[in-house]
C-alpha cells in the first residue's frame, strides 16, 4: 500500500495505482474522457491533468501516473485549471457543437466538463473537420464527426468483447475511429460502447431522437433475456418502456449488458395480449375476465385433477410460479414441470443445477471444460467473464461440442459425448490440463440438459468434476448455464413433478386434458393434444397463445415486481417500471383470483404477504447469496453410461430471438437480418 | 492508371516468402506482430513487383493479418498510419513532395505545382491519366539540410527547384530511367551549397 495525499486527504491505495484511481479512493472527482476502470489505460485525451507537488512543474495527466510514496497531488490549482482549459479548446476545436440535435445531450460528459472548462468562444477560425457517418449495423448510430478519439470503444471491442473489430485508422486530423472496411458490428455486446463514449459520435440507433434523459423515470431491475440476472436501469416515459441499460454489478454484470437485453425493449409493446381471450369455434375472440374465469373453473371443475397440468415458460417471476404452484396443490394435481425444453434432470440438489463457481469467482479457475453450451450465446456477458480470466493468464479452455467461434481460445475436444468418455479415461490430452488445474470448473450448458440423454449428461459432467479435484471444500468447479431466466428459481421452488406426477414430455399429446402454460412458448405447441384444453397465461401472443383455448394476459417483466433467481442462485429484485397494458394484470393475481373464483382462495393478498410466505417455504429465497462448498461430491442418480453419440449441438440458431419479447422487437430482427440473412430470408 | 479489379487473394511469392520468413524471425516467439511494417512492404513491392503498381489491397492486409496471428483491424491501423502504404493503386513513380516547415520555407509550394503542371495530376493523392505517376504530400522526410526535397520512389531528390522537377518529371515520362540519388543543385552531400566552409585544406597561419 501506498500513502499520498490529494487535495489535502490522505488516502492509502495499493501500489501500482494511478493518480486518478487514488482519487476515485479520496472521493475527489477527475474529469476524464478516455480512462475507464475496465479498460486499458490509453492515456490521450490529457483531460485528467493535476498538479503533483516536486514533479516537472507542469500538469501531468493522472490516469498514467502510478502514485508513489508521499506524493502531494492538487486537482484543483491555478495551474490544473488552466491546463484543463486549454485541453477542452482542444477538444472543441474540431467538435460541432451540435447538442441541440444530438442524442448525448443532457448525459454527455463532454458536455458536463464543458460547463466546468469550456471557453464561451472559440479562438478557432479554421474549417472544422468533418467525419463521415459510416453504418455500423443496426444497434449503434454513427456521428464520427463528434468523436474526440478517446479510443474507449476501440479498447472495448478489443479487450472485452474480444471481437477487435474498431480501430482508429489514418492519421492526424484525418484520424478516423471505426471498422475500415464498412460493416455491422458482430459483438453481442456492441451497445456497450454507446455507454462508453463519452460524447455522442456513438448513441443507440433505435432510439434515436426518442427521449431527453431528463424526460425518463428509471427504475432499477434485472435482466431476464438470459439467466444471467444482470443488473439492469428501465428508462420509461409516461406508459412506454424506451431503453434500457445496465447498472453496475461487480458480481453479476460488471457494468455490461448483453444486445438483447438492451435492444429487444421495442418488442415490449408489439404483439401484446392486453385482454383476455376465449376460443369459440376455433376462433378467439375477446372476452371479459369474468367469462374467461367461468370457463376456466368450468373446465377445471370437470377434470380429475391426475388430468390437470402446468407448465412455466423461461421469463416468469418467482411469486407468479409459487402462486400457480400452489394453485395446482390445492387441486390436487401433481403435474407440474418448468422444463418446458422437456429436459429432466436430478434436481434434488441446489449444486447440482447452478453454477456454483459463480460468475465472479470464474476470475479463480484456472482450467475451463465447456460442454454443450455457446456461453457467448446463452450468456455474452459471462462469456466476456472467461474472455477476461484468459487475458490475465494462466488459463485454458476446452469444448466439448459445437459451439461458434468464442472470443477466447479453445481447445475443441470434440463434439459428441465420446469426448467425454475421452477425458474421464485421460485418453485425450486436455485430461492433463484438468488433472494440472489447481481450480477447474466445468460448464454444462442448458441445452445440453435438455437432450434426452440430458441426465446421464449431468452425471457425466459431475463425475467429472469429482475426478478431477473440481468438488472441494473451498472450491465448487461444477457449473450448468442456463439460458431461461426463470429457471433456477422454479426448480428451487420445485415447480417440477410432485408424486406420480407428469413431466412435460409426459403432459403433451394428450397426457392432461387441461394444460395451463404459464409463459410457456417454447415447447412443441403442436405435440400438445388435439383434445387438451389450453390455458395459456402470459403477455405475447407467440407459439403458447396460438395454440390456447383461453387467454390470460400478465404482465412482462417490466411491469411488475418480481423475484428472479439466476444461473449462480443469486435471488434478485426487479421492480415495475411501467403498468401492463390494457386489461393485463401482475401474473402471481390473476391466479390468487381465480384461486378465490374456483373456492380453492390461495393464502395471500399482498405482494408482501406471498414474499412472507416464499420465504418461509422456501428459505433460499430469504437468505443472502452464498457460493457453495463442494465438499458433498455424492453424484446426481442418473447412469452416465446412458449417453447417447449424437453430436451436442448449440441451443440456439441465433443469438437475438430466443424468446418472447426478442422474436416480437424489429430491432432483433434487425440483427438477425444482418447478420443472418438466409435465416431472416426464410421468415419472410 | 491502373484499372485492375481489386485482387481477391493475396499469397507472398518464393521471392518475398524468405524475406518474411527472415522478419518473423527476428523477434521473439509471441511478438511476432513487430514485424508488421516489414511485411506491408513486402507484401506492397510483390504487389509492384508483379502489376507495376505498388499498393496493398485489402485481401493483402488480411494476409498479412493471418500471417502474424493478428486481428485485421490492428493492420488496418499500420497500414492507414504510414503515407508508404499505399490503399489504392498508384503510378510506376510515386512523386511523393515534403511540404513540412523546412521544405516549406525553402519553396516546397513551387515543387508541388511543377508536380502537377508537369504530370497533369490536380491533387494530392491522384494519379496522373497516363498512370505513370502518383502525387503524394509527405511530412519531413529527415532530409531538411537539403530541403527541399521530392522524393520519387524510394530515391531522394534534393534542392530541387520548380525547373529541376519539371525536367526530372520529363525524363520520366519520355521513358528515361530515375537518375541518381541525391542533390539536383550540384551540392555534395550535404555541405552548405556554395561549398565546403569548414574543414578546408590549411591556408594562412592557422591558429
Ligand atoms: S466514438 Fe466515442 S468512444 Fe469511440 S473513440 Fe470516439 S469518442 Fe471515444
Ligand atoms: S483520462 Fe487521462 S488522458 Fe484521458
Ligand atoms: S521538412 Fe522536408 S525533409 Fe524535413
Amino acid at each position: 500500500m501506498v500513502k499520498l495525499t490529494i487535495d489535502g486527504i490522505q488516502v492509502e491505495v495499493p501500489a501500482g495505482s494511478t493518480v486518478i484511481q487514488a482519487a476515485d479512493a479520496a472521493g475527489v472527482e477527475i474529469p476524464r474522457f478516455c480512462y475507464h476502470e475496465r479498460l486499458s489505460v490509453a492515456g490521450n485525451c490529457r483531460m485528467c491533468l493535476v498538479e503533483i507537488e516536486k514533479m516537472p512543474p507542469k500538469p501531468q495527466a493522472s490516469c498514467g501516473m502510478p502514485v508513489s510514496e508521499g506524493m502531494v497531488v492538487h486537482t484543483d490549482s491555478e495551474m490544473v485549471r488552466k491546463g484543463r482549459r486549454g485541453v477542452m479548446e482542444f477538444l472543441l476545436i474540431n467538435h460541432p457543437l451540435d447538442c441541440p440535435i444530438c442524442d448525448q445531450g443532457g448525459e454527455c460528459d463532454l458536455q458536463d466538463e464543458a460547463v466546468s472548462y469550456g471557453r464561451d468562444h472559440s479562438r478557432f477560425e479554421e474549417q472544422k473537420r468533418a467525419v463521415s457517418k459510416p453504418d455500423w449495423g443496426p444497434l449503434v448510430r454513427t456521428t464520427m464527426t463528434r468523436c474526440i478519439h478517446c479510443t474507449r470503444c476501440v479498447r472495448f471491442t478489443t479487450e472485452v468483447a474480444g471481437t477487435a473489430e474498431l480501430g482508429g485508422t489514418f492519421r492526424g486530423e484525418n484520424t478516423q475511429i471505426g471498422t475500415f472496411i464498412e460493416k455491422a458490428l458482430t459483438s453481442e455486446l456492441s451497445g456497450n460502447i454507446i455507454d462508453l463514449c463519452p460524447v455522442g459520435a456513438l448513441t443507440s440507433k433505435p432510439y434515436a431522437f426518442t427521449a431527453r434523459p431528463w424526460e425518463l423515470r428509471k427504475t432499477d431491475s434485472v435482466d431476464v433475456l438470459d439467466a444471467l440476472g444482470s443488473a439492469i436501469r428501465v428508462d420509461a416515459r409516461g406508459a412506454e418502456v424506451l431503453r434500457i441499460l445496465p447498472r453496475l454489478n461487480d458480481d453479476v454484470n460488471e457494468e455490461w449488458l448483453g444486445d438483447k437485453s438492451r435492444f429487444a425493449v421495442d418488442g415490449l409493446k408489439r404483439r401484446r395480449l392486453d385482454r383476455p381471450w376465449l376460443r369459440e369455434n376455433g376462433k378467439l375472440r375477446s372476452a371479459s375476465w369474468e367469462e374467461a374465469f367461468a370457463v376456466i373453473a368450468d373446465r377445471i371443475k370437470a377434470t380429475a385433477p391426475e388430468k390437470l397440468g402446468a407448465i412455466a415458460g423461461d421469463l416468469n417471476d418467482a411469486e407468479s410460479m409459487l402462486a400457480l404452484k400452489e394453485f395446482f396443490t390445492a387441486l390436487r394435481s401433481p403435474n407440474l414441470d418448468c422444463r418446458q425444453d422437456g429436459a429432466e434432470f436430478d434436481a434434488s440438489r441446489r449444486a447440482f443445477y447452478l453454477f456454483n463457481t459463480t460468475v465472479a469467482g470464474l476470475e479463480e479457475a484456472d482450467a475451463l471444460l465447456i460442454i454443450g453450451s455457446n456461453p457467448r450465446h446463452e450468456a455474452p456477458v459471462l462469456n466476456a467473464r472467461i474472455r477476461k480470466r484468459w487475458l490475465a493468464g494462466g488459463f485454458t479452455a476446452g469444448l466439448v461440442g459445437e459451439a461458434g467461434e468464442l472470443t477466447y481460445p479453445v481447445e475443441r475436444i470434440g463434439v459428441g459425448t465420446d469426448a467425454l468418455k475421452a477425458l474421464a479415461d485421460g485418453t485425450h490430452p486436455f485430461a492433463e490440463v484438468l488433472k494440472a488445474a489447481k481450480k477447474p470448473m466445468i460448464i454444462l450448458g442448458a441445452g445440453a440438459l435438455a437432450r434426452p440423454d440430458g441426465a446421464a449428461l449431468q452425471a457425466a459432467a459431475w463425475r467429472l468434476a469429482a475426478q478431477y479435484n473440481a468438488l472441494r471444500a473451498d472450491w465448487h468447479g461444477f457449473n450448468v448455464l442456463h439460458h431461461a431466466a426463470a429457471r433456477v428459481g422454479a426448480l428451487d421452488l420445485g415447480f417440477l413433478p410432485g408424486k406420480g406426477g407428469k413431466s412435460t414430455k409426459a403432459m403433451l399429446n394428450g397426457g392432461v386434458d387441461v394444460l395451463w402454460l404459464l409463459g410457456a412458448d417454447a415447447l412443441d405447441t403442436k405435440a400438445i393434444g388435439q383434445n387438451t384444453f389450453v390455458i395459456y397465461q402470459g403477455h405475447h401472443g407467440d407459439a403458447g397463445a396460438a395454440r390456447a383455448d383461453v387467454i390470460l394476459p400478465g404482465a412482462a417483466y417490466t411491469e411488475k415486481h418480481g423475484t428472479y433467481v439466476n444461473t449462480e442462485g443469486r435471488v434478485q429484485q426487479g421492480f415495475a417500471a411501467v403498468l401492463p397494458p390494457g386489461d393485463a394484470r401482475e401474473d402471481w393475481t390473476i391466479i390468487r383470483a381465480i384461486s378465490a373464483y374456483i373456492g380453492h382462495a390461495l393464502p395471500y393478498d399482498t405482494l408482501e404477504q406471498l414474499r412472507a410466505h416464499l420465504k418461509a417455504s422456501y428459505p433460499v429465497f430469504g437468505q443472502p447469496f452464498i457460493r457453495l462448498a463442494g465438499n458433498d461430491t455424492t453424484a446426481p442418480l442418473a447412469n452416465p453410461a446412458a449417453l447417447s453419440a449424437e453430436p451436442l449441438a448449440p441451443v440456439f440458431g441465433n443469438y437475438y430471438q430466443t424468446d418472447v419479447i426478442s422474436r416480437a422487437s424489429p430491432t432483433m430482427a434487425d440483427c438477425v437480418a444482418a447478420h443472418y440473412p438466409a435465416k431472416a430470408e426464410a421468415a419472410e | 492508371m491502373n484499372t485492375q479489379p481489386e485482387p481477391q487473394t493475396f499469397m507472398f511469392d518464393e521471392i518475398s516468402e524468405p524475406l518474411v520468413a527472415k522478419a518473423i524471425s527476428k523477434y521473439p516467439e509471441g511478438r511476432q506482430m513487430s514485424a508488421v511494417k516489414t511485411l506491408l512492404d513486402i507484401a506492397q513491392r510483390q504487389i509492384g513487383r508483379t502489376t507495376g503498381s505498388a499498393w496493398l489491397p485489402q485481401a493483402a492486409l488480411d494476409a498479412v493479418a493471418a500471417r502474424l496471428g493478428a486481428k485485421p483491424m490492428r493492420i488496418y491501423e499500420v497500414a492507414s498510419f504510414y503515407t508508404m502504404f499505399n490503399l489504392k493503386p498508384v503510378g510506376k513513380y510515386q512523386l511523393q513532395v515534403c511540404t513540412t516547415t523546412p521544405c516549406w520555407l525553402r519553396g516546397s509550394d513551387d515543387i508541388v505545382s511543377a508536380c502537377k503542371k508537369a504530370s497533369g495530376i490536380e491533387h494530392f493523392g491522384e494519379t496522373s491519366a497516363d498512370g505513370v505517376f502518383t502525387l503524394t504530400e509527405v511530412e519531413c522526410l529527415g532530409a531538411c539540410v537539403n530541403a527541399p526535397i521530392l522524393q520519387v520512389n524510394d530515391d531522394y531528390y534534393e534542392d530541387m527547384t520548380a525547373a529541376s522537377t519539371e525536367a526530372l518529371i520529363g525524363d520520366l515520362k519520355a521513358g528515361k530511367p530515375l537518375p541518381s540519388a541525391g542533390s539536383l543543385g550540384g551540392r555534395k552531400s550535404s555541405a552548405p551549397a556554395p561549398g565546403q566552409t569548414t574543414l578546408l585544406p590549411a591556408s594562412g597561419s592557422g591558429e
